[in-house]
């Protein structure tokens, strides 16, 4: 092929790809609107600037801290909580109770902003210690806690099986409250119901407290720790005609000696 | 006598079946079939004293009924006209000289119409008061009516007291006392019970009371307890068992200063139960200070002291006859449960005097050495007590007081017919007298709780 029919056919594709090409064509943009017509712009007024502090920033409930600050560009002023509106320049004690963050707040026509200062609350020192750092169990306590009655049964001072098992156990726990409270002296106090005489009653209180010291000592307890008093029917513990009210009436009683 | 007929059989009995046969029989001579009669009209008073003559003839009428020793003839059986004075009786002779009178107080009745019937009195008090030098004076006189006229008169007086009806009482009291004496009897007027009262819980003190009810008195003061009171013979003394110090302890009281008098304790759990010697030089009384509660005696102010029992027992209540000042009644465990023995001043011849059964606490001696007063749960549950009279030589006894309530702590009255005690028949421990056959109940206290009484001059 010549080079003439190269060059007609290259401009007839040209010429195809052209047509096709101007069916989509868009039309052309409008020209840009013409700029409007503003002044000269004056630079914008600036933000309020705020200083605020707080000093100490720590204290202890009671005492007191300074809040400062120094406003620029505000006409409202203001701390919360509690203290309202201020001046620009200023200082004001406080003595919050707990930790408080106090926010200053102030507005003028450049905006406004916030500031905060946090003053820490610390609880004041503990008080000095207490004569009795560890809280002791009087001697009274213990005894009603740790010592149980001894009961009999009427009109005899025999140390019955239960009460066997209760001054057994009764022992260690004088042994130990003795260990523990080495000046203590007990009292032990023989009762009996209202059914026998007032006068007997007195002899036979007597042997109850008696034959419970005794049973103790024999377990180890010291008899110099122990006293002895009969109430005989003077100090019931109830005052009803039943059996229920007479055993508990008769009874060994442990109580811390005067 | 009768009492002794009595003693006589019940002997024999013991013989034969230890005397349980005879136990129900009467043990004091307290009946009404051989009673005097008396005849005690109301009297009058001229003038001021009249006013005061309600009380008086309340009072003479009250303390002789109150004696149980003879039967009053009822006031509606007597005769119109009473006799002021002896002269207003019409002899009983007409041939007496000075009958032609009209005798306008006796209405011309002779003494013998008083012991014919209705009104059949063996005795006649009468007389008439009136006001000398602002005092009230009274004239008695007492005629046995089954005598001639001339020879009737037991006794005529005159009694002198302040005007007032407090004077007029008083001089009741010491004309039905002259009348008592007549019988042997001492009058109770003025004799005072001790006793413990509880008035706030847990509070008790010594108080005092006239026979009569009357005089209501606390005694002691100590907001502890109190109790266990004892007088001493003369009366001048209470002994007590008191708890203001911790353990029981004895505190000797005067009752005529009011102050406490020295006593002193031996260290021990108990001293209990005082009781002054007939002589009211020594005191007797409870310790454990050798271990259980043992009797002792010791001097008034406790020095001196001297162990009586010994056992391995409780003994308390130890009593001493006030007759022989020798023989000591006590209760003591020793058998099992609480009984009343017997022995000597030294604590020999230990003798049990109740029979073993049930509980039998708070002996007392009649004043005539013979018989005890006791309280007793024989044939009833623990804690039923009642009171109990026993011989002591026969060891017969008799049962005062029968299902009414708890009865105990008796105490011989000085005239030996009456009993105080405690009973809680009215719902209430309370102080209640009787006569010592368990008649004429009269109860003297009402307020608070009272037990413990013991009879004193």
């Amino acid at each position: 092929m010549t080079k003439p029919k190269i060059s007609a056919l290259l401009l007839s594709v040209s010429l195809i790809l052209f047509a096709a090409g101007c069916k989509k064509k868009v039309p052309p943009p409008p020209p840009p609107p013409p700029l409007a017509a503003t002044p000269t712009p004056t630079p914008p007024p600036p933000k309020p600037a705020l200083q605020f502090s707080a000093e100490p920033g720590t204290i202890e409930r009671g005492q007191s801290a300074t809040l400062r600050w120094s406003v620029s560009d505000a006409t409202d002023i203001s701390i919360a909580p509690g203290i309202g509106t201020v001046t620009a320049r200023g200082e004001r004690q406080v003595s919050p109770t707990d930790t408080t963050t106090y926010t200053l707040t102030a507005s003028g026509p450049g905006g406004s902003d916030t500031a905060t200062a946090t003053v820490n609350v610390t609880a004041p020192p503990p008080p000095p210690p207490t004569p009795t750092p560890v809280p002791k169990k009087t001697l009274s306590e213990l005894l009603s806690t740790e010592v149980q009655d001894a009961l009999f049964d009427y009109d005899k001072s025999d140390i019955r099986d239960d009460a066997r098992a209760t001054l057994t156990h009764d022992a260690e726990a004088l042994k130990s409250i003795f260990t523990e409270i080495p000046d203590a002296v007990v009292q032990i106090e023989g009762n009996c119901d209202e059914r026998g005489s007032a006068e007997y009653n007195i002899g036979l209180g007597d042997r109850r407290a008696t034959a419970a010291k005794d049973f103790l000592v024999q377990l180890g307890v010291p008899a110099d720790k122990l006293k002895t008093v009969s109430y005989g029917k003077e100090r019931p513990v109830c005052t009803d005609a039943n059996e229920e009210c007479y055993q508990k009436n008769r009874h060994d009683h442990f109580a811390a000696a005067q | 006598m009768r009492k002794q007929t009595v003693w006589t059989v019940v002997l024999c009995a013991a013989a034969a079946v230890a005397g349980v046969v005879a136990q129900e029989r009467e043990i004091i001579k307290i009946s009404k079939g051989e009673r005097a009669v008396l005849a005690v009209p109301d009297l009058r008073g001229s003038g001021e004293a009249q006013q005061y003559m309600g009380a008086f003839n309340q009072t003479l009428w009250g303390d002789l009924d109150a004696a149980g020793l003879f039967n009053l003839a009822p006031k509606s059986l007597y005769w119109l006209q009473v006799p002021q004075q002896p002269r207003d009786f019409r002899p009983e002779q007409a041939a007496s000289a000075s009958t032609g009178n009209v005798r306008p107080n006796g209405g011309g009745l002779q003494l013998s119409d008083w012991a014919s019937p209705p009104v059949s009195a063996g005795y006649l008090a009468f007389g008439y008061s009136g006001v000398e030098a602002g005092q009230f004076v009274l004239r008695g006189w007492f005629y046995n009516t089954g005598r001639p006229l001339g020879g009737a008169q037991i006794f005529g007086k005159t009694y002198l007291e302040p005007l007032g009806e407090d004077g007029a009482r008083k001089v009741a009291h010491e004309f039905a006392a002259d009348i008592l004496q007549q019988f042997g009897s001492p009058s109770l007027w003025n004799t005072k019970i001790y006793f413990t009262s509880e008035r706030s819980r847990g509070v008790k003190e010594i108080w005092g009371v006239d026979a009569d009810g009357s005089n209501l008195k606390q005694v002691t003061f100590y907001k502890s307890l109190s109790i266990m009171p004892a007088v001493s013979p003369d009366g001048a003394r209470v002994a007590f068992c008191s708890f203001a110090h911790g353990n029981p302890a004895i505190q000797v009281f005067s009752l005529e200063t009011g102050r406490r008098l020295p006593f002193y304790n031996e260290v021990s759990s108990l001293t209990a139960t005082p009781e002054f010697t007939p002589d009211g030089k020594q005191i007797l009384f409870a310790s454990s200070v050798t271990g259980w509660a043992q009797i002792y005696i010791a001097n008034l102010d406790g020095s001196g002291m001297r162990r009586v029992t010994n056992s391995r027992s409780i003994d308390m209540e130890p009593k001493v006859n006030p007759k022989t000042g020798t023989q000591i009644v006590f209760i003591s465990d020793r058998g099992g449960m609480p009984q009343i023995y017997r022995m000597s001043a030294e604590g020999t011849d230990v003798q049990l005097l109740t029979d073993g059964t049930g509980e039998a606490v708070n002996p007392a001696w009649d004043p005539d050495g013979q018989h005890i007063a006791f309280a007793w749960t024989r044939g009833y549950a623990p804690g039923h007590y009642n009171v109990f009279v026993m011989d002591v030589a026969t060891r017969a006894y008799t049962q005062l007081t029968h299902d009414a309530g708890r009865n105990e702590h008796p105490s011989w009255a000085p005239d030996g017919r009456h009993i105080v005690f405690s009973s809680n028949r009215s719902g209430s421990e309370q102080i209640w007298t009787m006569l010592a056959d368990g008649n004429q109940l009269k109860q003297l206290t009402t307020q608070g709780i009272n037990t413990q009484p013991v009879w004193s001059k």
